[in-house]
């Protein structure tokens, strides 16, 4: 259904009809004193010529640069086909339609989804989506207490994202949920068991396990998932989706799986653009079909026996059970759902795992030759994907400053969240580089360090 | 559907019953679940779980709504329906024959205050639909 902008004459129409007199005269009820004025600091409107030249003015100062930061968004290749299908009328609209009879491709293109990351995480259910990873991960702890009912602790380790753990504890300690945070072991850039039986007494509601995690190392999940099941936890899995086509996925972690997988979607198919829009994605087991928040999509039948898709269990939500609803969620990030399935459409398992090995290749190429310049070594000796850590012999943030003068972003610079991690940076290849970008690299970088 | 006199009820669509050994048995009316419309799963609570009288101690979901359900007198639950869990619809097709749970009282004299059916009765009447 396109979307098209009344016209003077169509609301002329519509109001004579219903014997008003202007649309302002319909919020008539609303007290003079409560209605908003003008805006006094918004400029006047810019015509479309000047405002395409200002917003490429902006844009210009963005620069082109070669870009080897991951550290939670990752730049990979969205094939052509990804966009323009995805604005086409019947799918660009951002939001989860209620009038089911006139939605049915949007709905359905939802179901797929929600199939597609059911089966990517291999767990039971997937919700139609939350807004990035970051809330998807403190959802997934809300979910975790709810459904616990006695203990209102979280374990996190301090290997997940720090802006993931900042965000968390923003969301839920107005709800009187403890969030502790469980430090890593310095060698091996995992968390480790050891360090996780200090908590052994304590009633604890979940433990949240990244893979990869921040340093793009990967943790010993079966292990872990089964510690958290031993004491009476969840385990809730915070996964990036290019590396579940190669590891395996969070729905056969331990010997029963974990619980609930949070992530964020954004390397399927999803532009970096600054920061966002993004997507969260989460699943669950089925028997927490009814605590996980947000829209699902169902597959029924109609009045005549034909198979419809419809919005399904919405009594848990915020319009309907209010306060007591699962979330205040009520929503989805519906376009860049509608993008992520095409993207996953078009390259299949197959395509997905030759971009995840594809990446990580580039990843331990660059790490091997980078290493091979004196003074600089990796950080963790652990087993990673497409992300590793390394220490430079001097300041990283003046490494950077010259990678950048070379029109390179170096990597993420870990001392700014770590800071014990001196002069450590957080690289990441994907399959966008080449050898004889990873060679240019290297050899910016050996000049940067002489 | 005619209410039954051997029931006790509250004006929040309960029912009650008081068994001979002094506990009691409770569900919604026929009323509730009219309202209510295709029942798709009951929350119940757990077995030793203790209520004062009004609290909420269940949650009643259909396709269109997730209804609290208040218990009728305080007391500790010493029995649950798991049957419901399979089989929601029960409530619809015979809701003072689908009990959730049995309380075991806390203050006794909390019954006397209770509708009889004739009072509950009232109570739909003066309820405008």
């Amino acid at each position: 259904m396109p979307f098209i902008p009344h016209t003077e004459e169509d609301i002329a129409e519509m109001l004579a009809s219903i014997g008003a007199d202007s649309i302002e005269a319909l919020f008539d009820e609303i007290p003079a004193n409560l209605k908003g004025g003008t805006l006094k600091e918004v400029p006047p409107g810019l015509s479309e010529m000047e405002i395409t030249r200002l917003m490429m003015e902006r844009a210009s100062q963005d620069g082109f640069y070669q870009n080897y930061i991951g550290a939670g968004a990752y730049e990979h290749h969205i094939p052509a086909a990804v966009w323009q299908i995805t604005t086409r009328g019947e799918f660009y609209s951002s939001y989860t339609p209620y009038q089911a009879e006139a939605s049915q491709g949007t709905l359905q293109l939802l179901y797929e989804y929600q199939t597609m990351m059911a089966s990517l995480t291999g767990m039971d259910v997937s919700n139609a989506s939350m807004y990035d990873g970051a809330t998807a991960l403190a959802e997934a702890a809300l979910m975790a207490v709810r459904s616990h009912k006695s203990s209102r602790r979280i374990l996190i380790p301090e290997t997940v994202h720090p802006v993931y753990r900042k965000v968390a504890r923003a969301i839920v300690s107005n709800q009187k949920i403890e969030i502790v945070e469980v430090p890593f072991d310095k060698a091996s850039g995992q968390v480790r068991l050891e360090s996780l039986d200090a908590f052994a007494a304590d009633d604890i509601a979940a433990l949240v396990i990244p893979q990869p995690n921040f340093f793009g190392v990967l943790e010993q999940v079966d292990a872990l998932t089964d510690w958290a099941h031993s004491k009476n936890a969840f385990a809730i899995g915070v996964v990036n989706p290019t590396a579940l086509a190669l590891l395996k996925p969070p729905g056969e972690w331990g010997e029963t799986g974990a619980d609930i997988a949070v992530g964020e979607g954004q390397p399927l198919g999803i532009p970096l653009s600054s920061g966002g829009p993004y997507f969260g994605f989460m699943a669950c087991k089925n028997s927490l079909i009814r605590q996980i928040p947000g829209r699902i999509i169902g597959r029924t039948n109609d009045l005549d026996g034909k198979p419809g898709f419809v919005l399904t269990l919405q009594a848990r939500e915020q319009h309907i059970r209010r306060s007591k609803a699962t979330s205040n969620i009520c929503t989805n990030q519906g376009l860049m759902v509608t993008a992520a399935t095409i993207y996953m459409s078009l390259l299949g398992p197959d395509g997905l795992r030759r971009i995840a090995a594809h990446s990580h290749a580039n990843t331990s190429s660059l790490i091997k030759k980078l290493t091979a310049i004196p003074g600089v070594e990796q950080v963790f000796g652990s087993p990673f994907f497409h992300e590793a850590v390394i220490r430079l012999p001097s300041s990283a943030a003046s490494a950077l400053e010259k990678l950048k003068q070379n029109g390179i972003l170096g990597g993420f610079n870990l001392q700014t969240h770590y800071p014990e991690l001196e002069n450590t940076l957080l690289v990441c290849a994907t399959e966008t580089k080449t050898e004889a970008d990873i060679d240019n690299y290297v050899g910016r970088l050996r000049q940067a360090l002489s | 559907m005619s209410i039954p006199s051997d029931l006790k009820y509250t004006r929040s669509h309960e029912w009650v019953k008081i068994e001979a050994d002094g506990t009691v048995t409770i569900g919604i009316t026929d009323h509730a679940q009219e309202l209510l419309g295709d029942m798709v799963f009951v929350e119940l609570p757990k077995v030793g779980d203790s209520f004062s009288q009004k609290q909420e101690c269940a949650v009643a979901e259909s396709v269109k709504a997730a209804a609290d359900v208040y218990s009728p007198i305080s007391g500790e639950v010493i029995e649950v329906n798991s049957a419901l869990a399979d089989s929601p619809e029960k409530i619809n097709q015979d809701a003072f024959g689908s009990w959730l749970f049995k309380l075991k009282p806390g203050n006794p004299a909390e019954l006397d205050g209770l509708l009889n059916a004739a009072g509950y009765q009232e109570v739909l009447d003066s309820e405008d639909h």
